[in-house]
């Protein structure tokens, strides 16, 4: 059988291919591989197909340096979600995915369809999803358009998983002016499943029926995962249409009816109809089984009359699920759907013929040989050069840059900082959030350096957290790389839990540039060198490129999404002082270092100097020391040093716990001759500040694993205030000040929001009484 | 006893209901599907939380009509204890099996945080065990929990001490601060005349276990045990 053009379909003309965002070489390509000219159906199938956001094609060979491996890890990239094993039968798929470009344009349903999207992708693997986190980057608060956004897809991220019923414990926001025009959305999801539920979505055993279930097909979407794959402009606006609408309530029947569906035993794979919907799903199971598959679009349940073919493999209409079910069960498996008020339709057949045929009845409407289709995409290996302008703001001397005057009393500073949207409170954002629901989270938003879950039936319990300095990456992808993923890993240790594996979120601008692809190569060696050095393999991810806007591209901004492992819930560790008296250890040592820091770009408005070094051995050292000291329950609390170093990190332990807030005494004068400002505000990596009652013990397993360790302090009531000695100069503050800074920066910033909403749309007013 | 659990479509703290009757109170439980007929012989009903389809309409308006909320209807008629927790607290209004309404928090905002709450009221299945004034610190999550009640029924619920919970600050006072979702009179839950229905926006299903910060809400959970063995 061979395709043939459909009646009205349009000519395929240079200037369609190109619309089509195939490069005349990609076209000649195609025409190969067919033997023939495209119809249009295969020429939108291929766009698709072999779209950046599909076919990984600038990234491909770059991802395949990153390690794999480990013996608890079941299931790789190349699934629908990685999956590791936690012991006791148990095991968690976790994944992360971005939806940059639709928030962009459509913050809400953006950030909801992100959700959805992640959430299937989990579940898919026969996982019950436990935990979502999320990963966002804005421009300045300072403008309506950024308030705006942030409003929206909290409010999306939201809406959708409080509904669904999955707790949103974790993730991490930052704020810089790079991200203007071109905010980041990343959304993880962390699921829990028995080791023999997993399932894979591989399509097997020709005759097997191919099923659609869950939602209704419609127009909306189509094209959406073509539009991640360009930069952002102006005429985005006019794209809106293809950002998809998400229903949350269908994807948690869907959710109950796909996990149900699993352990029927009546289906051999299910796969979300993500990213370029019906194609893909279809396509990609077909490729990892080896076999044919013939789709009959007339089958395909419609939520409008007319729709072509092109639109139905196309549609990126959300909660649909694409099902290979073993021939001769189509009607349990059909009930299983109706049971939950869900379509299920028989629409095509696995074959053993090595082709990917779609029909509109009777009518070939589009033909690739088999596995080709995803295999023959083609790879690109770009010019990679860093650029200038990188290299001269790395070389800048940093300690040059002069103190303001306000400066002289280092407490201002600090209140700057903790007032930074950056590290300020996240509440404003993570009370909208449900965090409790499951009844399993531990430890949520801001209880710690990371989220902790526990895992009914046993002693066990997973830690969650996700993280990046875009900053760091910026001036030196490969150290800004180690960093990523040192820093995820470090957090999880400081609530108690071995670091196990990650999934990343590459998010960077257009790869024909040669820096950007410098700043992507580099960063994901980076990871690589940092993977292997804390056995923390990669078990997938996603890649977010073209995310530009026409003031230029973001941050290059490897996020990392780290899980870690915790073998008795007695050992959870929060991040903040409970107890005055406690001796305060600063685990690691204080540099004098100052490139890349929160306080250069809020204080100075300078984005340079070399990021802090990171050393791998060194902070695989302090993870070690760190789990065993907590391990040995001689450690009461722990937190990293992270953005705006070592005073911020000791004043969120004071002031954390917005109810019970401490003080604290600390003496650094053992550091007098570093920089005062590098040692209070510089990011040194591989630093842990702890309290403890036990600091001898604690000094000695440091010791005894080659980490720097010193008593720098004492745990103070809050009414004795927040005390930080250099030598001769002191740093003074009360703690309600330094609580008043840290917890009221967002919700003020974001109160002028809800006061632009009313103004634009005043019958809104009459609510807020 | 038995506790039976009531699914809707888009309920999803039906599974948190399920682990505290039996997990915590070592009880039998059973889900009840909303398209059934029958309460499988459960002496106690929960109507748990979630977003019953979805909540769209208006939250509860729904559920109110599944074939299930006859049966719930006919067993709190006969003096059976029925809580309903948050979105369930929604639907128990929307039934008529409590007096007033949840609208949108006057915030505008989804509320996700711990709350504390003064028990106003120990003459229900629910709250026997508790002493008047006691405060109960458990977890809300919800976007349309401000009570709210027309005058006339406000006079009956304040004047027949219907009023079971009330938001209140650590002090346990009913200050407007305490009052996170803007609830007419700080109420955060009520019951019927009999005593046998309760409803609260918290959740004290999610505040049985100390590992997770709480264990005030155990308290609900004796009291219903000592009234049907009673």
């Amino acid at each position: 059988m061979t395709a043939t053009p459909r009646a009205g379909d349009p000519v395929i003309s240079a200037a369609l291919v190109a619309e089509h965002g195939l490069t005349p070489d990609e076209y000649v390509r195609l025409c190969t591989m067919l033997d023939r000219t495209p119809t249009f159906t295969e020429l939108g199938v291929i766009s698709a197909l072999w779209s950046e956001h599909c076919s990984y094609k600038h990234s491909r060979p770059v991802l395949k340096t990153l390690p794999t491996e480990a013996p608890y890890v079941l299931q790789g990239p190349g699934e629908n979600a990685g999956v590791i094993s936690i012991g006791d039968g148990l095991a968690v798929a976790f994944k992360i995915e971005s939806h940059n470009h639709p928030s962009a344009v459509e913050p809400y349903q953006g950030a909801a369809t992100g959700v959805g999207g992640i959430l299937r992708d989990v579940f898919t693997m026969g996982a019950r999803p436990i935990a979502m986190l999320n990963s966002l980057r804005f421009g300045s608060l300072d403008t309506p358009r950024v308030r705006f956004l942030v409003g929206g897809v909290v409010k999306g991220i939201g809406d959708y998983g409080n509904c669904v019923g999955i707790p949103t414990v974790a993730g991490d926001v930052m704020f810089d002016a790079s991200y203007e025009g071109n905010p980041l959305v990343n959304a993880m999801c962390v699921g829990l499943l028995r080791e023999d539920e997993l399932i894979r979505a591989k399509a097997e055993g020709i005759g097997n029926p191919i099923i659609a279930v869950g939602a209704r097909t419609g127009r909306d979407g189509i094209h959406g995962a073509s539009f991640a794959s360009e930069d952002l402009s102006e005429e985005n606006e006019a794209k809106r249409p293809r950002v998809q609408v998400g229903d949350p309530f269908t994807e948690k029947l869907l959710l109950e009816a796909s996990l149900e569906l699993i352990q029927s035993g009546h289906i051999v794979a299910i796969q979300d109809m993500g990213a370029a919907g019906l194609t893909s799903s279809s396509a990609e199971m077909a490729e990892r089984g080896d076999v044919g598959v013939t789709i009959d679009t007339l089958k395909v349940p419609v939520r409008e009359s007319g729709m072509t073919p092109y639109e139905i493999l196309l549609s990126e209409s959300q909660e649909r699920m694409l099902v290979v079910a073993i021939k001769g069960r189509e009607d349990e498996v059909k009930k299983i759907l109706f049971k939950w008020d869900l379509t299920a339709e028989v629409i095509g057949e696995v074959i053993a013929e090595p082709v990917y045929r779609v029909t509109e009845g009777d009518h070939v409407v589009a033909e690739f040989p088999g596995v080709r289709l995803v295999t023959d995409c083609p790879q690109y290996h770009p010019e990679a050069r860093e650029s200038d302008e990188a290299v001269a703001r790395r070389a800048r001397d940093v300690h040059a840059v002069p103190e303001k005057p306000e400066e002289s009393d280092p407490a201002w500073t600090l209140e700057r900082l903790l007032e930074a949207p950056t590290i300020a409170s996240k509440r404003w954002i993570t009370r909208q959030y449900d965090s409790t629901v499951r009844t399993s989270t531990v430890m949520g938003p801001g209880d710690g350096d990371a989220a902790v879950i526990r895992v009914r039936g046993t002693t066990k319990a997973i830690a969650v957290k996700t993280d990046c300095n875009g900053r760091y990456v910026f001036l030196d992808p490969r150290v800004g790389g180690r960093i990523a993923v040192a820093e995820a890993a470090r957090n999880v240790a400081c609530v108690g839990a071995r670091p196990m594996a990650i999934t990343n979120c590459l998010n960077f601008g257009n790869p024909k540039k040669p820096e950007v692809f410098f700043q992507f190569r580099e960063a994901v060696y980076g990871m690589g060198d940092a993977c292997r050095a804390l056995g923390t393999p990669v078990t997938g991810g996603n890649v977010s490129l073209y995310n530009e806007n026409p003031q230029g591209a973001i941050y290059p901004t490897p996020v990392i999404g780290m899980v870690g492992l915790i073998d008795d819930v007695r050992h959870i560790t929060r991040s903040s002082f409970a107890t005055p008296g406690l001796d305060i250890v600063l685990l690691g040592d204080n540099t004098g270092e100052l490139g890349g820091s929160e306080y250069l770009s809020w204080i100075h408005g300078v984005v340079a100097g070399a990021p802090p070094a990171c050393s791998l051995d060194g902070e695989k050292a302090l993870i070690d020391a760190l789990l065993e000291g907590i391990g040995a329950s001689h450690v009461a609390s722990a937190h990293d040093c992270s953005e705006g170093g070592l005073a911020v990190a000791l004043a969120e332990c004071c002031i954390g716990n917005e109810d019970h807030p401490t003080g604290a005494q600390v003496d650094l004068s053992p550091w007098a001759a570093l920089p005062l400002r590098a040692l209070l505000f510089g990011e040194a990596q591989g630093r842990v500040v702890v309290s403890t009652a036990n600091a001898q013990a604690l000094l000695a397993i440091a010791a005894r694993h080659g980490v720097p360790a010193r008593v720098i302090g004492t745990v103070q009531s809050a009414s004795a205030g927040f005390t930080i000695t250099v030598g001769p100069r002191v740093l003074r503050a009360a703690t309600d000040r330094l609580s008043t800074a840290f917890h009221t920066a967002l919700p003020r910033a974001m109160k002028k929001a809800a006061a632009e909403v009313v103004e634009r749309d005043p019958a809104l007013a009459g609510g807020t009484r | 006893m038995k506790f039976g659990i009531v699914s809707f479509p888009g309920s999803n703290c039906d599974d948190d209901a399920l682990f505290a009757a039996t997990e915590t109170l070592r009880q039998p439980a059973v889900k009840l599907w909303h398209k059934d007929h029958d309460l499988q012989g459960s002496d106690v009903i929960i109507l748990p939380g979630g977003f019953s389809y979805g909540d769209y309409l208006r939250a509860g308006a729904i559920a109110r009509f599944s074939p299930i909320m006859r049966e719930v209807a006919a067993h709190a008629q006969r003096g059976g204890p029925v809580i309903g927790i948050c979105n369930g607290f929604q639907i128990a209004c929307e039934a008529g099996l409590l007096p007033g309404a949840l609208m949108r928090n006057a915030g505008l905002q989804f509320l996700s945080m711990p709350v504390t709450i003064r028990v106003e009221n120990t003459g229900t299945h629910w709250t026997s065990r508790c002493h008047a004034g006691q405060c109960l610190t458990m977890p809300i999550a919800h976007g349309e929990g401000r009570y709210t009640v027309d005058s006339e029924t406000l006079e009956k619920v304040e004047g027949e001490g219907l009023v079971v919970f009330r938001y209140v600050n650590a002090l346990g006072e009913t200050t407007d601060a305490a009052n996170v979702n803007g609830s007419l009179d700080n109420i955060a839950g009520v019951r019927n005349v009999a005593g046998n229905v309760v409803g609260l926006m918290p959740h004290p299903e999610r505040a049985l276990d100390a590992l997770l910060g709480s264990t005030d809400g155990l308290v609900l959970f004796e009291s219903v045990l000592a009234a049907v063995h009673a």
